[in-house]
């Protein structure tokens, strides 16, 4: 599969997995329709959204995995998908061997009490007309568990499990905190004596202080319990404390997978980087240098070619034959974006518009003369409005490998990468015209 | 004269539940272009007292006394008109969540050109330029296109920069920006942080910036204080504040954040929750959840004092930090024992590490 003698194992194993893993995702999809109205289906005007597409992962027993990334990068859908809320568009999901993708909703149901989720806000989680008893009791209702009494004893274990008193039993959600929400919210988990619990954002609603108190007593949880969690978070600093292994996600696919340990230890993903240099540092005297990324996550609708990260990457690969440096690089990058996607209000620019253009998006003076003339000509094609053309020009012209291939995950010395800068072959910004690591 | 100044600021909510004490004798000061620091956990009175400064406070609020000065003037003394003059022009606020910060039916233009209109006194023309300007000098990519947007056409993070180009329209003189990257991707943040501290250098304009994230305020803020329970527990500047806290609530707050490259196992932990403001405890406020509490902190309230001579602290006229906590005035027996090490591994250790986790939060 490698040239250079890389293990490409399937994605997200780790290194002991010899036997089945308590869960087990592979190649999960899950798009949406947007506009789904029988008017835009009759013309073709239906549009996908791909939350998540092809993803791979596993979770061992007693293991955290933590799942990190921006909003709208489909982590929450992974854990909704892998719990069946939401069916799958394609892939399949082991829980201990067993495909519960293909379950009828009897068989489900008895999963749900071996799987669980922990919701972000426990204020619209818990429903406030229900005594914290029946809260946590409706798992046995549902699964017909013990006798009352035991029912009791076991509510009242739970709470003082979690750090309530529980003589709180009768109470209504509205008379706790949002700590000690979550902690009922965690108590309803444990009820059934899950194996694994997906845990979506669980402190993010949390001042610190009770953050850490509910990270620590999910770690005592794991501890004396031996459960999995699936830990869905956007904040790094928190996934790195309470994960064993990391995946981070961008626009629907894993980017980087790895221990925090090689997560953290460049070199990395350049969304990992840029991630984990966006996280403002508690230490005033810190001077590191900080990577702003340009603009915003693109649309998951129509997702940029190649690695869907390509188009705020600030290490793209530049094309073969090129002296171009990285910023120039970036810049004519972010230029050819806004071309493809005729991104350019032309009514706005006076005077020589290829000129205006090179100004108003910060091209540098710098670029090599044979890059400039190629870019000279695509700006003429856009002056007279003719998109369509300058777009394919700088696309023929000015080749990188990742606007055109999809990276697949490779191993790497810390984890495993979906990067073509670990891709030798790359190394010199050619792109080959077939690719055996075409998408994931 | 500092450009604000804040004097013994007590706010309180006179609702059915009882007298809520929002903010207990606060002063403080923030001199022009400086950026000021308002860190503490939910319901430690940190937006109200922002609000005190716009003169925002509503029914069933009363700012009972104290003094607001800025540029010497008190604006509790203000009339309603002139109030209105201040506000926006030169003092403007920016929230956390921009989305309902910005009119839906209105284009995001016009929003910004409308405050333009209204305070700088120009004519429709001049102010959609002016308008133009500020959203090009946010960042906004396009800006004459984008004039014509509604809010929702914007993302998050353009929908804030929006917000900040209607604060930055009239060229104020102070921010006072409540958890402004809060809804925000660390990605997104990272650009409003730059943007705001670019806006500041650049026009001179001072920032008071609310908010209960310790990394934003490491990042951002030059001098900041940290409130506890409608309190000032301690005023620094941001290096000491972070290198050598005073106030054993500021050492818990260090130590529960988890930090990228620690190898702690548990995070330290601050045992319990915040009183509500309705009932606080007597003495000091903190003592139920401090881990170096003793018998007369139940019965004395800690007065804010210099932490190097004792004397009462003059957050107003003297820079000096300050804390209140009795072991600045001498009252502790046992004292304060804690260790900080900011890119260490443990945080502080000595009888902080009782403070453990998995604790009833009661």
């Amino acid at each position: 599969m490698s040239q250079q003698g890389t293990l490409h194992r399937p994605m997200g194993v780790s290194l002991m997995s010899s036997k089945e893993p308590l869960l087990r995702v592979e190649g999960l999809k899950k798009y949406y329709e947007a506009e789904n109205d029988f008017l835009s289906q009759l013309l073709g005007r239906s549009k996908t959204v791909k939350a998540v597409d092809g993803v791979s992962l596993e979770i061992g027993e007693g293991e955290t995995f933590g799942l990190v990334g921006e909003s709208g990068c489909g982590k929450s859908t992974i854990g909704r998908t892998i719990l069946q809320l939401e069916e799958p568009t394609a892939g399949s999901v082991y829980f201990r061997g067993q495909d519960i993708t293909k379950l009828s909703s009897e068989e489900l149901r008895n999963l749900r009490t071996e799987m669980q989720v922990i919701f972000q806000n426990p204020h619209s989680s818990l429903n406030p007309r229900l005594t914290v008893n029946d809260i946590i009791g409706e798992a046995f209702e549902i699964h017909d568990i013990g006798t009352e009494s035991e029912r009791d004893t076991r509510i009242k274990e739970l709470l003082e499990r979690v750090g309530l008193n529980a003589s709180h039993a009768n109470r209504y959600p509205h008379e706790f905190s949002g700590g000690q929400l979550q902690r009922i919210g965690i108590a309803r988990a444990l009820a059934v004596d899950p194996d694994f619990i997906v845990c979506d954002e669980p402190v993010s609603a949390l001042d610190v202080s009770v953050q850490a108190q509910i990270l620590n007593l999910l770690e005592d949880l794991q501890a004396e319990f031996g459960i999995s969690y699936l830990f869905i978070a956007h904040d790094l600093s928190v996934v790195e404390h309470i994960a064993d292994r990391i995946a981070v996600m961008y626009l629907g696919e894993i980017a980087e997978y790895g221990t925090p340990e090689e997560l953290f230890t460049p070199p990395q993903h350049p969304y990992t980087e840029a991630l984990l240099s966006a996280i403002p540092e508690a230490d005033p005297r810190w001077d590191g240098n900080r990577i702003i990324l340009e603009g915003t996550v693109p649309s998951p609708i129509n997702p940029p070619s190649g690695c869907k990260f390509h188009t705020r990457c600030p290490k793209v690969i530049p094309p073969a034959g090129y002296a171009l440096e990285q910023d120039e690089w970036r810049a004519i990058l972010s230029l050819r974006t806004r071309i493809d996607n005729g991104n350019i209000p032309l009514d706005q620019f006076s005077g020589d518009i290829a000129t205006a253009i090179r100004e108003e998006y910060d091209i540098p003076d710098t670029i090599p003369a044979d890059v400039d003339r190629i870019l000279s000509e695509a700006l003429e094609a856009v002056a007279v409005d003719d998109f369509e053309r300058a777009s394919s020009m700088l696309d023929k012209e000015l080749e990188t490998p990742c606007a055109v291939h999809n990276p697949a995950i490779r191993s790497t010395a810390n984890g495993q990468v979906a990067c073509h800068l670990f891709d030798d072959r790359y190394a010199d910004g050619t792109v080959y015209p077939e690719t055996t690591r075409e998408a994931n | 004269m500092a450009l604000l100044e804040v004097e013994d600021l007590t706010v309180r909510f006179y609702t059915e539940d009882g007298v809520v004490k929002a903010t207990n004798n606060l002063s403080y000061r923030i001199e022009a272009g400086e950026h000021f620091g308002v860190v503490g956990e939910s319901g430690a009175g940190k937006s109200v007292s922002s609000l005190a400064i716009m003169r925002l406070i509503e029914d069933p609020g009363v700012i009972e006394s104290g003094e607001i000065r800025f540029k010497g003037q008190n604006l509790l003394e203000l009339s309603a008109e002139e109030m209105r003059t201040i506000r926006g022009n030169e003092i403007a606020m920016i929230f956390q969540d921009a989305e309902t910060a910005l009119n839906p039916a209105y284009t995001v233009g016009e929003q910004i050109a409308e405050a333009v209109r209204h305070h700088m006194d120009l004519d429709d023309a001049a102010a959609r330029d002016r308008a133009i300007e500020m959203l090009d000098s946010v960042g906004i990519p396009d800006a004459a296109e984008r004039y014509s947007d509604y809010p929702h056409q914007f993302s998050g993070g353009m929908q804030q920069r929006a917000v900040i180009a209607m604060a930055l329209s009239c060229d104020p003189d102070l921010i006072i920006a409540d958890e402004p990257t809060t809804a925000l991707d660390v990605t997104i943040e990272a650009q409003i942080l730059e943007l705001l501290e670019e806006v500041s250098e650049t026009f001179d304009t001072a920032i008071q910036l609310i908010t209960h994230d310790l990394g934003v305020v490491a990042e951002f803020c030059d001098r900041v204080m940290v409130m506890y329970a409608g309190h000032p527990v301690e005023i620094a500047a941001v290096d000491d504040l972070y290198y050598n806290p005073q106030h054993p609530y500021t050492v818990g707050l260090m130590s529960s954040i988890p930090r990228i490259g620690d190898t702690r196992d548990r995070l330290q932990t601050i045992p319990g929750r915040m009183p509500d403001l309705i009932e606080n405890p007597p003495g000091c406020n903190f003592h139920p959840r401090c881990p170096y509490a003793e018998d007369v902190c139940a019965r004395r309230e800690p007065p804010l004092v210099n932490v190097e001579t004792g004397d009462p602290a003059d957050p107003i006229n003297s820079d000096s930090q300050s804390a209140a906590c009795l072991e600045h005035t001498g009252d502790l027996l046992e004292g304060l024992d804690y260790q900080v090490t900011v890119r260490g591994t443990d945080e502080s250790t000595g009888d902080a590490a009782s403070t453990d986790g998995g604790v009833s939060d009661e």
